[in-house]
């Protein structure tokens, strides 16, 4: 027989197994626990509920041991399995104004009522390796405030808008679509838009963010508020005809001020942009914003300049990583009835050509 | 969580995937949006198809999967794994004893027959997408009718190579209106599409399905002094000597030796069976 397809089921099997054996790695080095990865390894664990939409921190972590930590493998069987979900309503909108904030800063301005919250930040660590943690004994860990008197914070962004310097955001009161029921169709309204940059690669949504600071469709963002913490999530159960609380989710959620000359129309104001992320995740939830706000282009009466972060398909169609990981790694798929087709016709086209063969060539 | 619904997908998913099947086939060659899922298996790997399938397939069929014309290849065996996890349906290598039949890349040599239905994998479904890569604008090309992007592209192929340089997923016109992606099948295969059965293109990544109804009438574009040709390696089978199939080369040896076989393995097989009864 020839040596191409017989055997593929032995050898599926096979690889599982060595698979599950690799994930398990040296054994004489216990097994890490799925509790252990929720509380210690908790932004992996956020970027995998952000990115595979879905928050279940417990599923999440047990996602990112069954994928070895591969998180673009962890979000993926997160949203296998979230498609198995039955869908029975929708929560009423979360309030962010009311989250109990762990870290609330702004850049815009030096103080402001409820003041900078820095909260658990890398920011001002220097990066030093730790060795004191490469220690299997436990560290000691200084215990922070208390922080469950968290007040009810305002906006930063409203001190402007109470000066009609920044743009309002109007309400339009039409139901935001959802991405995961409809097909996405294009052009895509804002709640569209957001909805899969929340849920698009960090990379990919950081690169373009990036992009756009770099002068490829620059828009001048300052971090007017960044807040992350508790909110609460509540349904509105029809039976009861009232909303009740399901639940307690945390959200990072960044809004940028950005500026812009005004048009004919309007005299010069701010805008914004809008960031909101499952978890703690800073560097997404700004990206986020930024992008946001380079795709508000037409809405907000600018010029398209023809950047990447300006084009609603580009960022839209190749922002979810595991669309883009699927179709990237298929390659590795057998392709050889079609690499057949391209063999004969290079032949044949060669053939035409009369370009002698290499063997013909030497002898 | 062990049980999943029959097919995996919830009854409400499959209903939708059906509305968006019934549309296609009423629309010959129009490609119809639906929420595609995620599926258990990557983007890439067939979750068009495998939606059409959960979709499509009921207790009482059977089922066979096809990859690269063979139903050993791994992902054949991983996708028909799946649905018997999640059906318990019976399947099946024999073209002739399958009700729906899901493949990447071929069309079975056996002429299918009414009773059967063939769900295609399609990784790109927009025939003019690597013309133009905006989707607001092939959609609009296509409400149009707008074609003649396409016949420059192949015009073009002619002036430089002098002949058209599409091997696979080569265009075809249906019923003389939508242009239309025949998924990656080799040109060989494009004539068979004017078939008995049903044919239903799942494409998941890029959320469309598309459909031939049986008998549609599918031509394959080319010019009157360009005609369009069915081509294969001009060899035979080395193991079952059919001289009309689809040939894999297969290297053999160190030397760059090579033997042809057929691609569709279960064609083949029954071949040499044939060949054995009527020597005995």
């Amino acid at each position: 027989m020839y040596v191409a397809v017989k055997g593929g089921e032995k050898a599926i099997d096979n690889a599982h197994a060595w698979l599950s054996e690799k994930r398990r790695g040296d054994k004489a080095i216990a097994e890490i626990g799925v509790g252990q990865i929720r509380e210690q390894l908790t932004l992996a664990v956020n970027r995998v509920m952000a990115e595979g939409s879905l928050y279940d921190p417990d599923l999440a972590s047990l996602a990112i041991k069954q994928s070895h930590g591969d998180l673009i493998e962890a979000i993926f069987l997160i949203r296998a399995y979230r498609t198995t979900l039955a869908r029975f309503g929708k929560t009423r909108p979360i309030e962010t104004t009311n989250m109990a904030c762990i870290r609330r800063i702004s850049a815009t301005f030096k103080d402001a009522p409820g003041g900078q919250i820095l909260g658990p930040t890398f920011d001002y660590t220097h990066r030093l390796l730790d060795f004191t943690l490469a220690a299997d004994s436990e560290t000691s860990v200084v215990e922070s405030q208390d922080m469950s008197d968290a007040q009810m914070l305002p906006r930063i962004t409203d001190y402007l808008n109470q000066e009609g310097l920044i743009q309002q955001e109007i309400q339009t009161g039409d139901e935001p679509g959802d991405l995961t029921r409809e097909p996405l169709q294009l052009p895509a309204q804002r709640d569209l838009r957001l909805q899969s940059l929340t849920r698009g690669d960090e990379g990919f949504i950081l690169g373009m963010a990036y992009s756009t600071q770099r002068g490829y469709g620059r828009n001048h963002p300052f971090v007017g508020e960044l807040r992350v913490g508790g909110v609460v999530v509540e349904m509105e159960i029809p039976e009861l005809g009232f909303s009740i609380e399901i639940g307690e989710i945390e959200v990072t959620e960044c809004e940028t001020v950005n500026q812009f000359t005004g048009s004919k129309s309007d005299p010069p104001q701010f805008t914004r942009g809008y960031g909101l992320v499952f978890g703690h995740s800073e560097r997404k939830s700004i990206s986020m914003a930024l992008v946001d706000r380079a795709l508000r282009w037409a809405e907000l009466g600018e010029d398209n300049v023809g950047v990447p972060a300006q084009d609603e398909e580009f960022v839209l169609y190749h922002s979810d990583n595991i669309q883009a990981t699927g179709f990237l790694e298929h390659i590795k798929l057998p392709h050889y009835v079609d690499f057949q087709s391209e063999l004969e016709l290079i032949r044949k086209l060669r053939c035409e050509a009369e370009i002698p063969s290499r063997d013909e060539e030497e002898s | 969580m062990n049980e999943y619904n029959f097919a995996y997908l919830d009854e409400q998913t499959k209903r939708m995937i059906r509305r968006a099947i019934l549309k296609g086939l009423a629309i010959p060659g129009y490609q119809v949006p639906f929420a595609s899922r995620e599926m258990p298996m990557p983007y890439g790997w067939g979750t068009g198809g495998v939606q059409v399938s959960a979709a499509t397939l009921t207790p009482e069929d059977i089922f066979k999967v096809i990859d690269q014309g063979a139903d050993d290849t791994t992902n054949a065996i991983s996708i028909r794994k799946f649905f018997q996890k999640v059906t318990g349906i019976k399947v099946t290598d024999k073209t002739i004893d399958a009700t729906v039949i899901q493949t990447r890349h071929r069309i079975p040599e056996t002429s299918l027959t009414e009773d059967q239905i063939l769900v295609y994998q399609v990784p790109i479904p927009e025939p003019l997408r690597f013309l133009e890569p905006y989707e607001t604008e092939t959609r609009k090309m296509h409400a149009l009718e707008e074609y003649g992007l396409m016949y420059v592209k192949l015009y073009e192929d002619i002036s430089r190579h002098g002949a058209i340089a599409t091997s696979y997923a080569y265009p075809v016109k249906v019923e003389g209106r939508y242009v239309m992606d025949p998924s990656p099948i080799p040109k060989f295969d494009n004539p068979k599409m004017e078939m008995a059965a049903i044919q239903i293109f799942g494409a998941g990544r890029e959320q469309r399905i598309y459909a031939l109804p049986p008998y549609t009438q599918v031509v394959s574009l080319d010019f009157d002094d360009y005609p369009f040709e069915a081509s294969k390696a001009d060899h035979v089978c080395d193991i079952c000597g059919s001289s009309d199939t689809y040939l894999d080369e297969v290297i053999v040896d160190d030397q760059g030796g090579r033997i042809f076989v057929c691609s569709d393995t279960d064609f083949c097989a029954a071949q040499q069976s044939a060949a054995l009864e009527s020597s005995e």
